[in-house]
């Protein structure tokens, strides 16, 4: 009886449960919307009113507290977060990429277990306390192994976004070699290819594209990163000039300032212009490499 | 003797190569591959160096302060003593708060993409929206927190937006970890479901979900190790340098309310280190020790979780 009860208010009751369903399912579509239209919003003000764009993107000073000539130059910042980020690519992607043949081709079955279990837990581990193995644990390192009069610079920066993007890249290009049919390997064994020959000329260009999404979304996390580099980079706004040199990064800065300054006012909306700018710049990363991605699955189909 | 010795070992080697004998591109080959898989054997090697000896310099460190009390006593003197009693249970509210909101959501969507939306534009767009949503860098999430949630919404800074930030972010996990789930149930249940008269919703109510749901679980449990990490989002959304807690009541050891602003454990670590002077590094390092020991054994729980209901799956 209690059965055929609650079987007809469930059917009773389920366009509703459908309909709520599929509201929850658009409802990514509506906050993506939500977050580029309210970091937007408050920004908007300022970048149309007031904000001089060339000079925004050019000018390297960076001066927004200043009492003689407050100035709004991202210049240095955009360099900081590229000096940054193009070390830990050089380091994360050629890692992660090696990390991700060998777990996905040359790795005896139980040893693959393992590496994948320590990979998942690098990849919990909290941008915080990245942050704070940069500042604490880092930072004297190099000062010992550089003579650099001070630790938390580009190569700390660098290696610790190295660090938090490798499991991403590898993850990532594991599935992308995964992807690629077993009869390709079986045909080049078959052919005499040793592993590494395997590797090189087979999976290598098949997955070609799987492998570059994976290196860029990698990439897309160390410009997003935010509190690693925040305690790790130092913070020192310039352009600079070597690699034992302290930055700050776009989204340090906003990390940094946004709690300082009074709402409304052009430091703070000048945050958010930045804010936009960097919500652009992951959905171009994202997107470039959805299609990348995407452009690998259209050719093996056609 | 020793002449003897060689020539029996070549003759050996002779013997097992007599039918293919290496040639210089054949010993090429095996040597480059020697190279290959040892050059890339140390280089995954090298990746597993940083975990254990991070995890050794902090243990170290850390292990002078660590103790009950320090869990249970809140922070003293201006934050250079005492305990994280208070920034446990910010983390805890803000844990829980924002996967009460976003579990919900994230599973129905999940339920949506997997179950009911058919391959057309429109779920290309939705599946871009969650993959764009996984790439929003945490700061962003931030900003938007403070103009939605914050202003917009009017919560002012406070535990709720803060969750509410929070929860925005975790939803695209939550998404395709569900999905997967859904997913690994094979699309024989359903039709055997379908073929017995009952309507899709039921389908999924009685056989899908009762079999993806421990698959759900281990997802969303997974993303209470990301939310009590992340610290961007939080910063200007609720967590605060300090909140001062009555020394006795209950209000000592539960010292939040939805609408008040909170100590959280990742701000926590972060000011303690950057910005408060006098801060014994044994607390910072002890502080740092519990959030990763926190994050650390809830994946270990989700990592075993998932190998457990792997041995049981029947099909």
């Amino acid at each position: 009886m209690r059965h055929s009860v609650s079987n007809r208010l469930g059917v009773a009751a389920e366009p509703l449960i459908e309909w709520t369903i599929r509201l929850c399912g658009w409802s990514a579509i509506f906050f993506v919307f939500a977050i580029f239209f309210f970091v937007f919003r408050e920004g908007a003000p300022f970048l149309f009113g007031r904000l001089d764009v060339v000079d925004f993107l050019t000018n390297p000073n960076w001066r927004p507290d200043s009492p003689v000539r407050v100035q709004y130059g991202v210049l240095a910042l955009i360099a900081g977060t590229a000096s940054v980020t193009a070390l830990a690519a050089l380091l994360s992607v050629p890692a992660g990429l090696g990390a991700a043949v060998f777990v996905s081709e040359f790795c005896p079955q139980r040893l693959r277990e393992v590496l994948k279990i320590v990979i998942e837990l690098l990849a919990a581990i909290p941008s915080v306390v990245w942050g704070f193995i940069g500042y604490m644990v880092l930072n004297p390192l190099i000062i010992w192994a550089t003579g650099a009069p001070i630790g938390i610079n580009i190569l700390n920066g660098g290696l610790i976004l190295a660090l938090m993007s490798v499991p991403i890249i590898m993850s990532m290009g594991e599935d992308a070699l995964r992807a690629v049919p077993d009869t390709y390997r079986e045909a080049a064994i078959a052919l005499g290819a040793s592993r590494w020959q395997l590797v090189y000329k087979v999976l290598m260009p098949a997955a070609k594209n799987g492998l570059l999404a994976a290196a860029l979304l990698g990439i897309g996390r160390s410009v997003g990163e935010t509190m690693a580099v925040l305690m790790a980079t130092g913070h020192a706004v310039q352009i600079p000039g070597s690699l034992l040199d302290p930055v700050r990064t776009l989204t340090a800065t906003i990390a940094a300032e946004l709690g300082e300054t009074v709402e409304g006012g052009d430091h703070y909306q000048v945050l958010f212009v930045i804010g936009t700018l960097l919500m652009v710049m992951s959905l171009v990363v994202n997107v470039t490499a959805d299609l990348v991605v995407k452009g690998m699955r259209g050719k093996q189909n056609g | 003797m020793a002449d003897a010795a060689a020539l029996a070992a070549g003759a050996m080697t002779d013997h097992a190569d007599t039918r293919f004998s290496a040639g210089p591109v054949e010993r090429r080959k095996r040597t480059v591959e020697r190279i290959a898989a040892t050059l890339l054997g140390v280089v995954t090697c090298s990746l597993v160096l940083p975990l254990a000896g991070i995890m050794g310099v902090l243990l170290t460190k850390a292990w002078p302060a660590l103790s009950w009390s320090f869990l249970t006593q809140n922070p003293q003197d201006y934050m250079t003593a005492g305990g994280i009693w208070a920034p446990l249970v910010g983390t805890f509210y803000l844990v829980f708060i924002s996967l009460a909101v976003a579990a919900p959501i994230g599973i129905m969507a999940g339920v949506y993409l997997n179950e009911y939306a058919s391959d057309n534009w429109g779920t290309r767009i939705v599946n871009m929206a969650v993959v764009n949503l996984a790439g929003v860098p945490s700061i962003v999430h931030a900003l938007f927190g403070v103009g939605a949630f914050v202003l917009f919404a009017g919560m002012g800074r406070s535990v709720l937006a803060a969750s509410c930030t929070l929860a925005i972010m975790t939803l695209p996990v939550i998404i395709s970890s569900t999905r997967e789930a859904l997913a690994a149930v094979p699309q024989s249940f359903r039709e055997a479901c379908w073929n017995m008269g009952a309507s899709r919703w039921q389908t999924i109510r009685t056989i899908v979900l009762p079999n993806a749901i421990s698959g759900i679980l281990t997802g969303v449990i997974l993303q209470v190790s990301r939310a009590a990490g992340e610290t961007a989002p939080i910063l200007f959304t609720g967590a605060v340098f300090y909140v001062a807690t009555p020394e006795t009541g209950l209000e000592a050891y539960l010292p939040y309310g939805l609408w008040d602003r909170c100590m959280a454990l990742s701000y926590h670590l972060f000011t303690i280190t950057t910005q408060v002077s006098g801060a014994s590094e044994e607390l910072s390092y002890a502080t740092a020790v519990v959030l990763i020991g926190l994050v650390i054994s809830v994946n270990l729980l989700s990592i075993g979780f998932r190998a457990y209901l792997r041995g049981r799956k029947r099909w």
